[in-house]
């Protein structure tokens, strides 16, 4: 994902229109080949499979109160809805999804800044930088909940206690972290040094060349970065359920609905948590092609 | 590139750099790996409690019960069905929007379009098959419909099939995104040069689009290898309880509070991981590859 967001200003300013001919892979002779079709066949039935089921919820999340979990639909209403953050049964929605929303924009924050700090150190080599890298893959592949039990021994070992905003962030992070670090690396792998060694050129310290010039040309990036720290992070669960503490994450909730409650003010939260994950998409996503829009412009004129 | 260039300044410099990083892993990833590892060689008085000290005890306990055997060979199997068709979809989508769609633009919505569900919740779209493949759910009512069956198919839902479908529903985007990049890479001209050398479509996939995909296949590998190894979720909720894999049953010892089983059985987990991970490295140098 994070290569081709990084790969947007290449093909929107400096290549306005992308010559055709060059892609096919069968000769410029104009007609398909035959396996085009083929293949247009399997991405069609892959998008609508990827689709498909989430839509079917959303659409039933709108049944009135004689809803159930399957089709056909019963009425219309947002009776689901309504019940799902007046009714005691379903749990503490409201404050879980409070949680979620504030323990994410945290993680995005230092998931920017720390990914971006390593993003520049492991531009160079350094001794021991290859084991900071493995490191981190460890990170990633690691089972979550192995790792979120570790993490849950370990604060009640220091006689520490679990809560959202200690052991369950730092549990994210351990998440997000590698992640971001990964985006930055496809985002530098574009940078040009050319424009830094200019910055030192002309007498910028290390401070003004990433001030002024890292981090405006990087500025799309970094965007994609937090897009990825916010919903990895909103979404988190298996790395959570042994350090959430006492208060749930809105994950853990709708773990908890799984299993006890069968209405479809399931489905309603699912509408919910979704609709939030994609305006923070969209706005990332906006924001980034505003970016490159308005460089775009600045370097015609 | 930057003004001071001796070495051990270029060290400190890197450390400075990477030093947020590794003080959020040492707590968060290495920490409590150890801990875990601890753990599986400490007794419990079966409540919960922790008696430091040193017994295989719990290591003799997992590698002897028949259940662990069952335990591997079921996420074994969901492992390698869930990296086949994740491997074999995630291909030929790559392929088709990298050689297939010719206006490059379109190639990025249509790539964007696959990966936003990836920045959605998991669970949610987990959940999101049970009114297509229930007792009473859309794939049966068709079928009932269309008189293909007289009874509904009860093996859609809880069942392995349902746990497949939501691995390969959740993961394949992760096979996508990395083939896609190594796809994107292949100059173009070399596939006119082997049409033009008359070489066959099929010469062509062997021949060049394979081979230069290797380490994008590999990086996919290893991040659906490791998400279903490391997953309980899935297994747990989509089987309906019958089928359990490593991580649930992990899941369910801690459940019980029979930490040092767990843990044994998660360091145990965590080896053959490493060792799957590590063949895999061996064939592609994974480092160079993301920072190329």
């Amino acid at each position: 994902m994070s290569a081709v967001l990084a790969d947007m200003p290449e093909t929107e300013s400096s290549k306005p229109v992308a010559p055709a001919t060059t892609k096919a892979i069968a000769p410029s002779t104009g007609g398909r080949p035959w396996t085009f079709y083929v293949l247009a066949t399997l991405f069609a039935a892959y998008v609508i499979a990827l689709y498909g089921p989430m839509f079917c919820i959303y659409i039933l999340s709108f049944q009135d109160i004689r809803g159930g979990l399957v089709f056909p639909m019963k009425g219309h209403s947002l009776h689901w809805f309504v019940d799902l953050f007046t009714q005691a049964r379903t749990g503490d929605v409201k404050g879980s999804f409070d949680r979620s929303i504030k323990l994410a924009v945290i993680v995005t924050i230092i998931t920017v800044v720390v990914s971006f700090l390593a993003g520049l150190g492991f531009r160079r080599r350094f001794r021991g930088d290859t084991f900071v890298f493995y490191m981190m893959i460890g990170s990633l592949v690691a089972p979550g909940l192995v790792l979120g039990l570790g993490t849950g021994l370990l604060f009640q070992a220091l006689g520490l206690d679990a809560a959202w905003y200690t052991s369950a962030l730092g549990a994210q992070l351990s998440w997000t972290l590698p992640f971001g670090v990964l985006v930055m690396f496809a985002v530098m792998s574009r940078f040009n040094h050319v424009w830094e060694e200019a910055a030192y050129d002309l007498g910028a310290s290390r401070w003004q060349s990433i001030r002024l010039v890292m981090i405006p040309v990087l500025a799309p990036g970094l965007v994609a970065v937090a897009l990825f720290g916010f919903t990895l992070s909103y979404d988190e669960f298996a790395r959570s359920l042994q350090t959430a503490g006492s208060l749930n994450t809105l994950p853990l909730e709708i773990w908890s609905m799984t299993l006890n409650v069968t209405s479809p003010s399931l489905y309603a939260l699912g509408t919910v948590t979704t609709i939030v994950s994609f305006i923070v998409i969209g706005a990332s996503l906006g924001t980034i092609v505003l970016l490159q829009k308005k460089r775009g412009s600045r370097a015609k004129g | 590139m930057q003004p001071s260039q001796n070495p051990s300044r270029a060290n400190l410099a890197g450390w400075l750099y990477v030093s947020p990083l590794v003080l959020v892993l040492v707590p968060f990833f290495v920490a409590p790996i150890l801990v875990v590892l601890a753990a599986s060689f400490f007794a419990t008085d079966g409540f919960g409690g922790l008696t430091p000290g040193f017994t295989l005890a719990s290591y003799f306990e997992v590698l002897h019960s028949a259940l662990t055997l069952k335990l591997y060979l079921a996420t074994i199997k969901f492992t390698v069905l869930t990296w086949a068709f994740t491997l074999i979809i995630g291909f030929f989508v790559a392929y088709f929007l990298v050689f297939h769609v010719r206006n490059q633009l379109l190639a990025i919505g249509l790539f964007l379009l696959c990966t936003v569900p990836f920045w959605t919740s998991n669970i949610i779209r987990m959940i999101s098959w049970i009114p297509l493949l229930g007792k009473e759910g859309l794939i049966n009512q068709a079928l009932l419909a269309t008189g293909v069956i007289r009874q509904p198919l009860e093996v859609l839902l809880f069942s392995d099939l349902a746990v497949v479908i939501a691995y390969v529903h959740q993961l394949t985007i992760f096979m996508i995104v990395p083939i896609f990049n190594s796809m994107a890479r292949i100059d173009k001209k070399l596939i006119e040069a082997a049409i033009d050398a008359g070489a066959s479509r099929f010469d062509i996939m062997r021949l060049i689009v394979v081979p230069m995909s290797k380490s994008g296949i590999a990086l996919g590998t290893i991040f659906v290898v490791s998400i279903v190894m490391g997953d309980f979720f899935v297994v747990k909720v989509m089987s309906g309880g019958g089928s359990a894999s490593v991580v649930s049953a992990f899941y369910e010892d801690v459940g019980v509070l029979q930490y040092p089983t767990a843990a044994a059985s998660a360091v145990l987990l965590t080896l053959v991981l490493v060792a799957i991970i590590s063949l895999i490295l061996r064939t592609v140098d994974i480092r160079q590859e993301i920072t190329r």
